[in-house]
């Protein structure tokens, strides 16, 4: 991130500015948005029956001839050098193949990391990976074992033995913050932003809160284990089967790392167990690669549960100061976000906390500022709504402070202080409907029920309160996304591109899309996906997998009409008509204004004696975030109880009102907002990363003592949205896949003030700050 | 002896630290039953021995000798499917998948042991004779299967339904 | 893990044949044993696998349950005597674990089980003296949320993670015990050390004994019983604390009660003292706080753990005055 960066940016949008909307990608609204078929259908996922009954294959269940197992070995020092190994036991132990350490693994350079301006780089740090001897946290990869079985290689890296000299540490967050650096972007915006003075007008406001709110270590914690089965061909052809969200730039990454062609290296990933953020790619890759390519054999690499802790970043923990004044009728006149986040120089993921609220109130003044904390840790990565997921505990926990000071309602202090354009660049809204959200969920939470004095609702022993607040998510669509699309005499289609499938419904949803932009029947689509070799779709990241896929499929489908206009030639019912004159439907092609004259699918293909045809196309550049602000919001609502006697909270109702553009498959969007919201309720409640600031160790890396929700704490919850459509993205559709986790932390937050009368500005609440 | 699994009998391993989990995923590659953590804390590995459920990390397969395994492979296929698995599709139960394999296994123990009048900590009166099913009946004894996608409305929904139907 | 042999018992006899100190160790359902194998923390040579001895749960000669060593803590939780007569006991091992977990778990190994102190646990990078005596203990001074405040020594802060173990002391269970000269049967309040200096000894099992089984006395008191754990999911997490009680009132005065502690002690916390500051006094809220008071005496926290202090206490009071409300 670098100033150069920001001047692209802010000279693309001021050029973009001049540009009338309707030249832009989405300057027509998408003509799906208001003709709708299958999309917007309640479907089961496609992969349903495979994922019930154990056959959807995963990385590691790849089954090989000669597999051979790999073992990873952690550094337990923070910093310092290896002074000596002997690997003679490791090496005796039966079944071992290979013992790998610094000295033995071949020169490799670390993935470019991954930044704004290189959308195909994927790492997550810029450390060497087994080339030296030096130790810059502790867990660090400092050997690995290849062994006949996966219990040979384990026992084998246990008798690995490495002397240390340690060296001092930085891993006091308190202790390095005086260091802290200030960069000057953050993400795709300015790091520091000022419009007026925000500390005067604060200093002279009619109500005002300062508080400062702290978020702790959280990990992703996918269920499946991060894995690698890899199998060279040769020197010089790669095959990995992987656990990632980004295939086809962790593709090419490998071939740029090893030093192989492109099309030489095939990453296969169609089914991930979760990613959330931590499924990109890390060091293990990178030394199963070289291990098989070592060992002349294919090769298993799946971490244990306490190496992902180890070598997988988590989120950071932040430190936030978000002060807000506001005059006498509770309009803000100050909004003042700032704070502290930890990453690593040789980390690339800030956790950009303050970036939503900069779109989410107007004020008369603004002052963002986040400042990096250099501690010796495995780089933080991004996990769901980074940024947002922490951010809005802060500044909407500050909200709800300030409305109980003023005597308002919360929902009505946010109401009078929504913005009508973009804050901070007065850019226009695509759409933004968080008013509707708010009053559309309040009423069916049943918001007037709340008592505004604290600790008024009882049951029992149980206090009862509730809360609520806001959410949001920026809308991205990915440059380069590619699809491939065949259509054949038969009548069915092929779409094809390199994505991934963690959970989202990616194959489904692309499914009922092609279905309705190719006016066929869903049972006639197929969606293949999961190999680096098809056409190349960005990593899985930012909710923005399902717009960027439709874009490519929208150019996809342009090009293919085009083509088959070509092929129908002057004897069809068509002839004459252009691109622009037509429209896909009822299995064939038909002319915009006179739907009598159409001509199948089949029958141009037919006679043009052709058995199939194929097109590859990427979607448009992205430039409708350029042109306008785009934003996700939601409306969260959470009843609660809270245990007089032990400080036990126990959420009984959560609602999440969304405004999130078109919704394309209700069942799907409901489960990924509920999945959203449960996580913001491990975040709200239990989840923490164990770090041990004495050591620099994490101290709790097993599913046991990282406590995410378990069934018992999730109550039933409700969503709904305003389904109003984006006409400036395709399908008019905006992402989902973050948002419901974002506003979760403060609601919940806010209902434990409401019941308790006790504000918590630390999370997780446990049941001890409540006693 | 041998280890009957899914109906068909296997030898067990030479080598006894091999778990249960490791010998149905990488000897026998019947990949369906999932690793999560191999510590015992996900549920994810869940599987049926003699019609109970136990989580396979922890089991040695030599442990289960001469008894009767049962996976997700052999509650039913995708011409077939169990009413759980079914039910699971119906209701969205999962989204990545990963941990529906335990979750499936770990719902079918669950409403035989309710059949059964087993109380749960969320059971009122343990004295009582007969269960009565509800949300958090069913959430309590599933809670050792984690899941982190989210899926717990419709895994909870999936359960009930079919724990109805078989009452009804 | 290292690599060991496997022998299936098929007698007491073959149990007996254990040699600890030739790494010989018992395995029954394997759900904390394996677990701290794969983590390096133990490493037996031989595991001789006791889980398919005796698990029958009976009617005892005195009118109270003996519950041989291998009975699943599911089999135990769900067993209409347990219910009915001991239903603090049900709901103390329903409280634990998971439901897979509880089918493995046997009540003999739920006993032997060690403390999920996360220090002990970290094997490769923290210093403990009950892993390896004399190194030190990285929990002082560490996370402690978990550990104990009551009975530490400087040595060892760390808790017994087992519920049904607080109960059984709560209600005065007996362990019967076997060894190659014979069997005895020690109270389950003392089959638990506390640390002291020797922290790495946590139980008064000699070199080569066995549980062979539990007995329950005739418990009228356990009647009216119940546990209550506090924790930090809803389910499926250890205790910070629970309580074990059951109470007997008559005419208004305590006949009989029973309290023990878990979360908050090296071993299952049997609160005698609080006992004795109730029996024979009337069933109050005055009298269930002195006598909270007197179940924390003594108490030294750590910085990270001082809370359950007063949460133990709140707990007590809540436990007993709900037992005492269900008896008028």
């Amino acid at each position: 991130m670098s100033n150069l960066q920001n001047m692209i940016i802010s000279s693309v949008r001021t050029a973009i500015g001049w540009v009338p909307g309707q030249w832009l990608p989405g300057g027509k609204p998408d003509p799906l948005i208001t003709r709708r078929g299958a999309v917007g259908r309640q479907a089961s996922r496609l992969d349903g029956p495979a994922k019930v009954t154990g056959t959807a294959r995963f990385a590691a269940e790849v089954a090989i001839e000669g597999l051979c197992y790999a073992s990873l070995v952690h550094s337990p020092v923070t910093r310092g050098r290896i002074t000596g190994i002997d690997s003679s036991a490791a090496e005796r132990a039966p079944g071992v193949v290979r013992v790998i350490t610094h000295r033995s693994m071949p020169r490799v350079a670390s993935p470019a990391l991954m930044s704004m301006a290189d959308m195909g780089a994927v790492g997550n740090s810029s450390l060497p990976i087994l080339q030296d001897d030096e130790i810059h946290y502790n867990g660090q990869i400092v050997a690995a074992v290849v062994a006949e079985t996966q219990e040979q290689a384990d026992h084998a890296a246990s008798l690995l033995r490495i002397d240390y000299a340690e060296a001092n540490a930085a891993t006091r967050f308190e202790d390095a913050k005086s260091a802290a650096r200030t960069m000057p972007s953050l993400l795709f915006d300015t790091n520091h932003r000022k419009v007026g003075d925000a500390e005067r007008e604060l200093a002279r406001s009619a109500h005002r809160v300062d508080e400062t709110y702290r978020t702790p270590w959280q990990s992703h914690n996918a269920i499946e284990l991060h894995a690698v089965t890899v199998a060279w061909d040769g020197d010089d052809r790669l095959t990995v089967h992987d656990a990632t969200q980004m295939i086809a730039p962790s593709a090419a990454a490998l071939a740029r790392i090893f030093d192989l062609k492109r099309d030489n290296v095939r990453v296969l990933s169609p089914f991930v167990g979760g990613g959330f953020g931590g499924k990109g790619m890390w060091d293990h890759q990178i030394v199963a690669v070289a291990a098989a390519r070592m060992v002349g054999r294919p090769l298993r690499l799946m971490l244990s549960r306490e190496s992902v802790y180890r070598i997988i970043g988590g989120r950071s923990p932040t430190e936030q100061r978000v002060a807000i004044g506001a005059d006498a009728d509770g309009r803000f006149t100050s909004l003042i976000h700032t704070g502290y986040s930890v990453m690593p120089g040789y980390g690339a993921s800030p956790e950009a906390f303050t970036l939503g609220t900069r779109a989410l109130y107007q004020a008369k003044s603004f002052e963002f500022v986040q400042r990096h904390v250099e501690l010796a840790v495995v780089a933080n990565t991004f996990m769901r709504a980074p940024g947002e997921a922490v951010g809005t505990f802060a500044v909407e926990s500050a909200v709800d402070e300030l409305a109980h000071g003023m005597g308002v309602d919360p929902i009505e202090l946010r109401l009078r202080n929504l913005p009508e354009r973009h804050p901070i660049t007065n850019v226009a809204f695509s759409q933004h409907a968080l008013r509707q959200a708010y009053e559309d969920g309040a009423r069916r939470f049943g918001w007037e029920r709340r008592q505004r004095e604290p600790g008024a609702r009882r049951d029992g022993e149980w206090r009862i309160g509730m809360g609520c607040a806001s959410g949001s998510f920026p809308y991205a669509r990915m440059p380069g996304a590619a699809v491939g699309l065949t259509m054949r005499r038969d009548g069915t289609a092929t779409v094809a591109c390199s994505a991934q499938e963690m959970g989202m419904g990616t194959s489904t949803v692309q499914v009922q899309h092609a279905a309705d932009r190719l006016g066929l029947p869903v049972e006639a689509i197929a969606f293949e996906m999961g190999d680096s070799g098809l056409p190349a779709a960005p990593m899985a990241g930012g909710s923005s997998q399902t717009v960027s896929i439709a874009g490519a499929i929208i150019a996809a489908a342009e090009k293919l009409t085009t083509e088959l206009l070509r092929l129908a030639g002057n004897d069809s019912p068509l002839a004459g008509l252009r691109t622009g004159d037509v429209r896909l439907e009822r299995e064939g092609i038909a002319s915009a204004t006179d739907p009598s004259r159409h001509e199948s699918f089949r029958s141009i293909l037919s006679r043009a004696n052709r058995d199939e045809i194929t097109v590859q196309a990427a979607g448009t550049p992205p430039l409708e975030l350029f042109k306008y602000a785009m934003h996700s919001t939601s409306a969260m609502f959470c009843e609660l109880r809270v245990s007089d006697v032990t400080g036990e909270v126990r959420v009984d109702r959560l609602l999440g009102s969304f405004d999130c553009g078109a919704i394309l498959n209700p069942k799907m969007a409901a489960s990924q907002f509920r999945g959203g919201m449960i996580m913001g309720l491990g975040l709200a409640l239990t989840e923490e990363t164990l770090f041990d600031e004495r050591s620099g160790r994490i101290m709790n890396p097993t599913l046991a003592d990282y406590h995410i929700p378990a069934h018992l704490d999730v109550p039933e919850i409700e969503v709904m949205w305003t389904g109003i459509p984006d006409p400036r993205s395709p399908l008019g559709a905006r992402g989902i896949g973050e948002i419901g986790i974002t506003g979760v932390g403060a609601a919940i937050a806010n209902a434990v003030f409401n019941a308790t009368g006790k504000r918590v500005r630390d999370l997780p609440i446990t049941l001890d700050r409540l006693l | 002896m041998a280890i009957v699994v899914n109906g068909t009998r296997v030898a067990p391993p030479d080598d006894p630290r091999v778990s249960l989990l490791d010998l149905l995923r990488d000897r026998l590659h019947l990949s369906g039953t999932k690793i999560g953590c191999n510590q015992g804390a996900c549920g994810a590995c869940t599987v049926l021995v003699d019609g109970k459920r136990v989580l396979s990390c922890l089991t040695l397969a030599a442990q289960v000798d001469g008894r009767s395994v049962v996976t997700i492979e052999g509650l039913g296929s995708a011409d077939d499917l169990h009413p759980l698995q079914a039910a699971f599709i119906e209701h969205d139960g999962f989204q990545c998948g990963y941990c529906t394999a335990g979750q499936i296994c770990a719902a079918t123990a669950m409403l035989e042991e309710i059949a059964a009048g087993m109380p749960s900590y969320v059971t009122e009166d343990l004295g009582a004779d007969g269960i009565a099913i509800s949300r958090d009946e069913i959430r309590e004894r599933m809670s050792g299967n984690l899941c982190r996608c989210g899926a717990h409305n419709g895994i909870v929904d999936a359960i009930l339904q079919v724990a109805t139907e078989k009452v009804a | 893990m290292t690599p060991f042999s496997y022998l299936r018992a098929r007698s007491l006899d073959d149990a007996l044949a254990i040699d600890p100190s030739r790494g010989d160790r018992l395995l029954g359902g394997g759900t904390n044993l394996i677990d701290l194998m794969r983590k390096g923390v133990e490493q037996p040579s031989r595991l001789i696998d006791v889980s398919g001895l005796s698990e029958g749960i009976e009617p005892s000669d005195s009118g109270g349950i003996v519950i041989a060593a291998a009975a699943r803590n599911s089999a135990v939780a769900a067993h209409p005597l347990v219910r009915t007569r001991y239903p603090m006991l049900s709901r103390a091992i329903l409280a634990g674990a998971s439901a897979q977990i509880r089918n493995m778990a046997t009540v003999g190994g739920n006993l032997m089980q060690r403390t999920r102190c996360l220090y002990f646990a970290d094997a490769a990078g923290s210093r403990c003296n009950k892993r390896d005596p004399g190194s030190g203990c990285d929990a002082i001074g560490g996370f402690t949320r978990y550990h104990a405040i009551l009975g530490t020594s400087p040595s060892c802060i760390a808790t017994h993670p087992s519920d049904m173990a607080v109960a059984l002391s709560a209600l005065d269970a007996r362990i019967h015990l076997a060894g190659t000269g014979g069997g005895r049967t020690v109270p389950a309040a003392d089959f638990h050390l506390l640390p002291g200096d020797h922290p790495d000894r946590e139980t008064l099992l000699a070199p080569g004994e066995v549980i062979v089984a539990v007995e329950l006395p005739p418990t009228p008191a356990a009647l009216k019983s119940t546990y209550r754990k506090v924790r930090d999911r809803a389910s499926y997490a250890f205790a910070l604390v629970s309580v074990g009680a059951a109470l007997m009132v008559e005419e208004g005065r305590i006949e009989d009660v029973r309290i023990a502690l878990g979360g908050v002690a090296p071993k299952p916390w049997r609160a005698f003292g609080a006992e004795t500051a109730l029996r024979g006094r009337p069933a109050t809220a005055d009298a269930f706080a002195a006598a909270a008071d007197a179940a924390l005496e003594g108490a030294a926290p750590q910085p990270g753990n001082a809370f359950k202090i007063e949460l133990a206490r709140r707990t007590l009071i809540s436990v007993l005055s709900g037992l005492a409300e269900d008896l008028r």
